[in-house]
């Protein structure tokens, strides 16, 4: 254990750091969503898994690579996601939010259910892009040229949405929702129309994470499961409470497990869970959050 | 009185039933009754959306399985330890999740849950991806045998009524009605003086152990604890029940586990198998956006007062 492989270490590094940007990009999602909505968007993961569908369908259908691909699943798994929201979350959203809660678990079912009835549980292959095969050689560890590329989009991303809720009129009127919708509406602010973009961007980052994992985990229907029950660890970890803390407790959990494959492999699976019970036993509002 | 005819016409159901139906279908019903009514327990009179009871399910069926098949416990005492496990688990995860409640409580439980699934999956005793087979049903007191699927069905009629019996006193009793307090108004409820989280933690537990009670039940009746007792979509599978059959009724989630099972009973192996998530998808989305109050919910309606909620 002691005579530390710099090689292997390093590779384990990078491997949690790209993971740890897709439970940034998830768990950026699920706290954006629930700033206005209040609720836990169980279709997170049934979302991530969409849009690297869209990617794999785009590929082999009619061509679309890899780039527009970026482009076009966020935007029509968004438009998915701004119709669940109108269409069947909005009904219901004067009622006990945990019936919306359930309704996204229902959802969640049935999407995911309907592309293991199309696929069957085993993955799908989806090609790297050209442009981005091949990689550089440090001197402590190769580093390949498309994982250098997900972990730096990612935190454009994730820096680009985080500057936008912080510093622009329309973040102030989103955080401004979350505070007090009502007040909002009389200020003669379309709210409704707000929560539904909302939700639709916040399902978009997932579609944007998952064309992004497409090439390196194959396309599945059964990827964004287990992954969301991850991601809700690490909200926990994080706490609701801030933006930049969702992004920052992603990061942080993908490199603890990337380290934990390294020195004791066993617990790769289960560490974030217990990183999880550690954080609530010592401060239970999260790392970033306030206490309620 | 009507309430006692109603029971008492259930009970005389439930002991003639075996002889029209096959029983370890009917075993299948009460044990996962029995789960949906633990599980509405903490949804129904808590207020508190668990979506990691598949742990207590799945520990309840491992604990028993494992000591009735290597230490050779006679099956009271294994339910009873698995019960015990289950009860214990619960205690942990209750320490952990009732502080932060509301929208992470569900959150906090599914993470729990998975936790513990990966336990079980990595623990040498479990058996893995195939679990833990041939669990002797063996003979009740060490004198009764239970191999015959129609005396086992009256031992679980037992055990499921007991299991009942102590949530419906729980529900019925002071402490349930403290409970439903804080479920209609937590900061009301705080002010008069109840430590809330306490008394979450303690129905939390409780839970937990009648879940371990269905669980270490269910491994005897299908000598069989896998990782799907464990798995999340067991803790869905419990949700979908409890909302199908009425959601803070006690005979709900009864009803909601029979119609469940019986649909996957009729669906699996049949051309419609393909597709049991998406209908079971389907029914939790329709029960959410027209169908709220289930099933029982739903006749206590029509009947115009309630057949459970008279103890109120």
């Amino acid at each position: 254990m002691f005579d530390i492989n710099i090689m292997a270490l390093s590779g384990q590094l990078l491997i949690g750091l790209i993971n740890g940007s897709f439970y940034a990009l998830l768990s950026l999602g699920l706290a954006i969503i629930f700033g206005l909505l209040n609720i836990i968007n169980f279709t997170q993961g049934a979302m991530y898994m969409l849009g690297a569908f869209v990617a794999w369908f785009g590929l082999d259908l009619v061509g679309l690579d890899y780039w527009a691909a970026l482009v076009v699943a966020p935007v029509l798994v968004g438009v998915v996601g701004m119709l669940v929201q109108r269409f069947l979350l909005r009904p219901i959203a004067n009622e006990n939010h945990l019936y919306s809660l359930l309704l996204t678990i229902g959802l969640a079912m049935i999407i995911q259910g309907f592309f293991t009835h199309l696929y069957g549980s085993s993955g799908l292959p989806y090609a790297m892009p050209e442009a981005l095969k091949g990689g550089f050689r440090l001197p402590f560890m190769y580093l390949p040229m498309y994982r250098a590329w997900v972990v730096v989009a990612a935190l454009v991303v994730c820096f680009a949405t985080w500057w936008v809720i912080e510093k622009t009129r329309l973040g102030a009127y989103l955080r401004a929702g979350t505070e007090n919708p009502q007040l909002m509406q009389a200020f003669g602010i379309n709210v409704p129309l707000i929560v539904t973009a909302t939700f639709g961007f916040g399902v978009a980052l997932a579609a944007f994470a998952g064309v992004m994992a497409a090439p390196i985990y194959s396309v599945s229907p059964e990827m964004g499961a287990n992954l969301l029950i991850v991601v809700f660890a690490i909200v926990v970890i994080g706490g609701m409470g801030s933006i930049a803390g969702a992004i920052l407790a992603g990061l942080l959990m993908g490199v603890i497990e990337g380290l934990t494959k390294y020195f004791y492999p066993e617990a790769s699976s289960t560490v974030i869970f217990l990183v999880m019970v550690l954080v609530l036993m010592l401060k239970p509002a999260g790392l970033f959050g306030k206490e309620a | 009185m009507r309430i006692n005819k109603l029971y008492l016409s259930l009970l005389v159901l439930a002991l003639l039933a075996p002889l029209v139906l096959y029983p370890v279908f009917l075993m299948k019903v009460l044990c996962y009754g029995l789960f949906a009514c633990a599980f509405n327990l903490v949804l129904g009179y808590g207020g508190l959306l668990s979506l990691g009871h598949a742990a207590f399910l799945g520990t309840g069926a491992y604990t028993t399985g494992y000591l009735a098949t290597r230490v050779g416990l006679t099956p009271e005492l294994a339910i009873l330890a698995g019960t015990a496990a289950a009860a214990a688990l619960g205690a942990l995860f209750g320490k952990l999740s009732v502080k932060r409640g509301g929208i992470y409580f569900g959150m906090i439980t599914l993470a729990l849950a998975q936790l513990v699934f990966f336990f079980y999956l990595q623990a040498p005793f479990t058996g893995g991806e195939d679990g833990m087979q041939g669990i002797p049903r063996g003979e009740l007191f060490g004198l009764l045998s239970l191999e015959d699927n129609l005396t086992l069905y009256y031992f679980v009629l037992a055990v499921f009524l007991l299991g009942f019996w102590v949530i419906h006193r729980t529900v019925h009793s002071p402490f349930g009605q403290v409970m439903k307090a804080i479920r209609e108004n937590e900061a009301r409820a705080m002010s008069l003086g109840y430590n809330t989280d306490d008394f979450k933690w303690l129905l939390f537990t409780l839970s937990a152990a009648v879940a371990g009670l269905a669980g270490s039940t269910k491994a005897l009746v299908f000598q069989l604890a896998s990782l799907n007792d464990a798995h999340w979509q067991m803790s869905g599978e419990v949700v979908l029940m409890t909302l199908l059959g009425g959601v803070g009724t006690i005979l709900g989630p009864l009803a909601g586990a029979g119609v469940i099972v019986t649909i996957q009973n009729q669906l699996s192996g049949g051309e419609l198998g393909n597709y049991i998530h998406m209908i079971m998808g389907a029914i939790f989305v329709i029960c959410v956006l027209a169908f709220r109050s289930g099933i029982v919910g739903e006749i206590q309606k029509l009947a115009g007062r309630g057949f459970s909620r008279q103890g109120r």
